[in-house]
């Protein structure tokens, strides 16, 4: 029985591999160091996420690879994605470090989490068969629900991680639940085994759509969609903003991958039936997303609902990709990079909003109401205009990164022949645009409430400046991270 | 030819703002003098656009073209024709005397305040120059953003809701543009170049939504009865320097984007839409005629005086003939310079006494004799005196509507008696009668930096009353090729 073991190919999971591996170096490291050298488990952190992005770089090239029976894909996509996902969990770091030192939340653990959670999104991305698939889910996901409960004397982070705990166990149930019945159905756990055997025509339909249908709720619960969206204040609310950052940001990107790989690569089968259903949850989301954001006072919760909405856009794009039940491999790239681009553009602009909203807290304050915005155009006019990118970024104002990404969207949609729901889309934003114009509004036409002088550190300034000044060049130049965008998806389907 | 010239023009502005915005608001006399600088070097450059436009050609001119997102074949398309050019230069213009407008009376954050009017400008220069659909979405959705902080900033006490009121109108026409563009991009085979969409052949039913589409956006940014309401609030609010870039070229966006896009892109809808273009058009020029008599505001006042007159603009581009389409465009530079001049004269008013109320004033002749010259002078031009620009386009927008019908021509002359009754009764109870309260009495005339702006304004309305060939040499083979496209049927 030995005998038959066969060495899997380990080369394309050396960034996994090096990630895990290094993972204990942190570990040993706080273990020994943590009390005296806090900065040690921090630049650790950041040179393991370095060196991840230097063996992808290195790993990469551009052929799609699978490896340990199948069950792990490296390709173009999954190291562009892992790529992303590198530079968003760097910048979190950066952006949150000095908002962790003053709340004495730079421990080990959240480095560790971090790092582990990052491994769970890098397998979740790489995953070829439902059960890594499932594995790097529950990694990424239990990482989390520690993250949020991090700062262990807050009741609202506990309530937040609780909640977040609760329902984030109830959709991997769901989801496990859809891929025993898809197991069942085609009797292949790997995404290419089933996409043949559907194709052969020899499974029940009747059970793959009851799978599918619980896949596409566990799918919806990561990305947040409407009706499984109702953890996402709450927690987006409750836990330390600088978990919150992490939350909002690469997660998105590792269930952008997890919905492109279930859905196109494994059930493309049943591409019209998933279509109707992700069709609903898109307008649903980007109709409840945008109405209930104007609502709220906490800008938080305001971020929290517009990434409801902004998820919804995204689905909106992943859903265009088949028109009346055909391909054509245009339109099918066309669909799935702008979902893509919108991802990669929703990342950059929700850790530039979230650093905004660091760089105004500071120790024992945190400013995460609409009204600490009040009147930041007189407390310093550069970082003003850096929000003021963000918000018309997100509302879909040219020339930054998130009109395009709108753009792409919508021009996919309605490729697809869904023009009536690109109207519904496009008068949802108007809506959306109201908040957005309520930030800007609280900057530039109030009287600031607050007058304390910023104490952020020059590392949070500098970063800011330049995620602002990426959203604001991107939208100028939104050429070239199209092109990478549709490349990849050109070469990895 | 110098085909650089266009973009210059757009990004002269913009990127001088840079520097205005980094000198900070500090150094006032230093952010003064180099937003006026860049606001002339921008109109510097505009110049050759008009001594090297070769008026006897068709087409466009001074095209640059080069791939901006090869992804959906969107270019960084920029030219000009006839129609568009002059208004390139008029945008310029009047963003040198907005800088001076502004060069005592904004105390706080001046350097915002000058780097967003050079923003606003750049980015209204790319508006006219556009030639690609999206480019030309991009241009208008941005002029929006400068537009929001002016208002909200350095507006009056309801500034937030006339900010809100104005960004949230207008794009929700210009969010049911974007389909209509995407739409005909897909239709077109992938391009978003207007002159692909000129020549394309559309059926009738997609014609209708997509006129509709555009019209959402461009009556709101006209704007035409009924959803004009937005306009007096933004008007009334806004510092003197916004209200004259509102007026004289953010309002012109969307009359040239019925002759740019709508009447040649979707020409059956057009005729089949036209009698209730006209309909719209005689209802502002005649109801909103009435309603800026009541007035007792004077920025309200000429509000809905710029709305009656915008009001005769589509209504020239809807009787689809030559000399109607032609007094259109006049009409349109000719209210760009009285507009802003009207604007900019109670802006001279507001900043000595805080008070736009006509019952404040009265007999302001008597402290004030240089500014009440100036002061009557546009009034006439805004009533259509002939020999002031007003006359010319006014007079040719009649012409044109008698040409097609009596009674509509009729309505629209109108005007005539309209415009001069509430022009000229406000006139009177400003400017003329015995001093009306202290207040008056105090006041001191115009120096010598608004007496520049003014007078020059005057010399404007002047030149193109007695001598408007200029102006319409270079539209002649642009409006012919124009009207011989909206002729032509594409079913």
């Amino acid at each position: 029985m030995l005998n038959n073991f066969v060495m899997p190919d380990l080369y394309p999971a050396a960034p996994e591999i090096f990630l895990l591996l290094m993972s204990f170096l942190v570990l040993f490291v706080d273990l020994f160091f943590g009390a005296t050298h806090r900065w040690m488990a921090a630049m650790l952190t950041a040179v393991t996420l370095l060196g991840c992005a230097a063996l992808t770089l290195v790993t990469s090239d551009g052929q799609t690879t699978l490896t340990f029976s199948n069950m792990f894909v490296d390709d173009l996509l999954s190291d562009f994605l892992k790529l992303m996902t590198y530079l968003a969990v760097l910048m979190m770091l950066v952006y949150s470090r000095q908002y962790l030192a003053d709340r004495g939340l730079d421990k080990g653990e959240f480095y560790v989490l971090v790092l582990y959670a990052t491994l769970g999104m890098m397998v979740m991305i790489s995953a070829a068969s439902l059960l890594t698939m499932y594995l790097g889910l529950e990694l990424m996901s239990l990482s989390l629900y520690g993250l949020v409960a991090i700062d262990r004397d807050s009741t609202r982070g506990t309530e937040a991680a609780m909640k977040y705990f609760v329902l984030g166990a109830l959709a991997s149930g769901l989801l496990l639940y859809g891929m025993s019945m898809i197991y069942g159905a085609t009797g292949s756990l790997e995404l290419g085994g089933i996409a043949q055997a559907m194709y052969q025509g020899h499974s029940e339909k009747t059970v793959l759509v009851f799978g599918l249908v619980f896949l596409v709720a566990g799918i919806a619960f990561k990305l947040g969609l409407v009706p499984f969206h109702m953890w996402i204040p709450d927690v987006y609310h409750g836990a330390p903003t600088a978990v919150t950052m992490f939350v909002g940001s690469a997660p998105k990107l590792a269930a952008f991958a997890m919905a492109l790989r279930l859905l196109v690569y494994g059930m493309f089968g049943l591409a019209g039936d998933w279509q109707k259903m992700l069709l609903v949850m898109a307008v649903l989301s980007i109709g409840l997303g945008n109405l209930a954001a104007i609502a709220q006072t906490n800008i938080k919760r305001m971020l929290a609902y517009s990434a409801i909405s902004h998820m919804g856009y995204m689905v909106l794009g992943l859903m265009s990709g088949v028109v009346g039940g055909q391909v054509d491999a245009f339109t099918a790239v066309n669909a799935y990079s702008s979902a893509l681009y919108y991802s990669v553009a929703y990342v950059l602009m929700t850790l530039g909003a979230f650093g905004t909203v660091l760089l105004l807290s500071r120790a024992g304050y945190e400013a995460e109401n609409l009204e600490d915005f009040k009147g930041l155009n007189k407390r310093s006019p550069w970082f003003a205009a850096m929000m003021l990118i963000f918000m018309f970024s997100m509302a879909g104002i040219p020339f930054f990164i998130g009109f395009f990404a709108k753009f792409a969207v919508l021009l996919a949609a309605i490729k697809a022949g869904y023009t009536t729901v690109a109207v519904i889309a496009v008068m949802f934003s108007l809506i959306g645009a109201f908040y957005y114009l309520r930030v800007v509004k609280l900057m530039y036409f109030d009287a600031p409430a607050d007058s304390a002088p910023i104490t952020a550190g020059l590392d949070l300034r500098v970063l800011l400046s330049l995620n602002g000044l990426a959203v604001a060049g991107f939208g100028l130049f939104p050429d070239a991270l199209m092109l990478v965008c549709t490349t990849t998806l050109m070469r990895s389907l | 030819m110098n085909s650089q010239l266009l973009s210059l023009a757009i990004w002269v502005p913009i990127l001088g703002a840079l520097p205005v915005f980094w000198i900070g608001s500090e150094r006032r006399a230093l952010v003064r003098w180099l937003s006026l600088l860049v606001a002339i070097a921008g109109f510097l450059v505009t110049i050759p656009l008009y001594t090297g436009f070769d008026a006897s050609q068709v087409g466009m001119q001074f095209v640059e073209k080069t791939p901006w997102i090869t992804r959906f074949n969107v270019q960084y398309f920029l030219g000009v024709d006839g129609i568009s050019m002059p208004f390139i230069l008029l945008n310029s213009l009047i963003t040198i005397f907005v800088v001076l407008a502004g060069w005592e009376v904004i105390e706080e954050k001046q350097a915002q305040y000058m780097g967003a009017f050079l923003v606003m400008s750049g980015l209204m220069n790319g508006i006219f120059s556009a030639l690609d659909g999206i480019l030309f979405y991009v241009f208008f959705e941005a002029s929006l953003i400068p537009m929001y902080i002016i208002i909200g900033v350095w507006g009056g006490p309801n500034r937030v809701y006339a900010a809100f009121k104005f960004f949230l109108y207008t794009l929700l026409g210009s969010l049911l543009m974007l389909v209509a563009l995407i739409w005909l991009f897909l239709e077109a085979g992938g391009s978003f170049s207007i002159l692909d969409w000129h020549e394309m052949r559309i059926g009738m039913a997609p014609q209708i939504l997509i006129f509709v589409a555009f019209l959402v956006s461009f009556a709101v940014k006209v704007p035409m009865w009924p959803v004009h309401t937005w306009l007096p609030d933004a008007h009334v609010e806004a510092p003197t320097g916004g209200s004259v870039v509102l007026a004289a070229i953010a309002l012109k966006l969307g009359a040239y984007g019925f002759v740019r896009f709508s009447l040649p892109i979707v020409p059956d809808a057009s005729h089949h839409l036209a009698p209730m273009m006209i309909a719209l058009s005689l209802i502002a020029v005649v109801y909103i005629g009435f309603v800026a008599l009541v007035q007792t505001d004077m920025k309200k006042l000429i509000a809905y005086s710029s709305i009656s007159h915008m009001g005769f603009v589509t209504l020239g581009f809807f009787i689809f003939n030559a000399i109607g389409v032609e007094g259109a465009l006049v009409q349109m530079i000719s209210h760009g310079f009285i507009s802003a001049a009207m604007f900019l004269c109670v802006g001279v008013m507001y900043d000595r006494m805080h008070s736009r109320q006509i019952a404040d004033y009265g007999g302001v002749v008597h402290t004030m004799p240089k500014f009440a010259g100036l002061f009557v002078f546009f009034a006439m031009a805004n009533s259509g005196l002939p020999a002031t620009s007003g006359f010319v386009g006014e007079f040719m927008v009649i012409l044109g509507a008698i040409k097609a019908n009596f009674w509509m021509g009729f309505a629209a002359a109108t005007t005539l008696i309209l415009g001069a009754a509430y022009t000229l009764w406000m006139i009177k109870r400003v400017v003329f009668g015995p001093i009306g309260n202290p207040h008056v009495a105090e006041l001191t005339d115009i120096n010598g930096r608004e007496f520049l702006v003014l007078g020059l304004l005057a010399v404007c309305v002047l030149a193109m009353g007695l001598y408007p060939f200029p102006f319409t040499e270079v539209m002649h083979a642009s409006v012919d090729n124009l009207l011989k496209h909206v002729a032509a049927s594409k079913l």
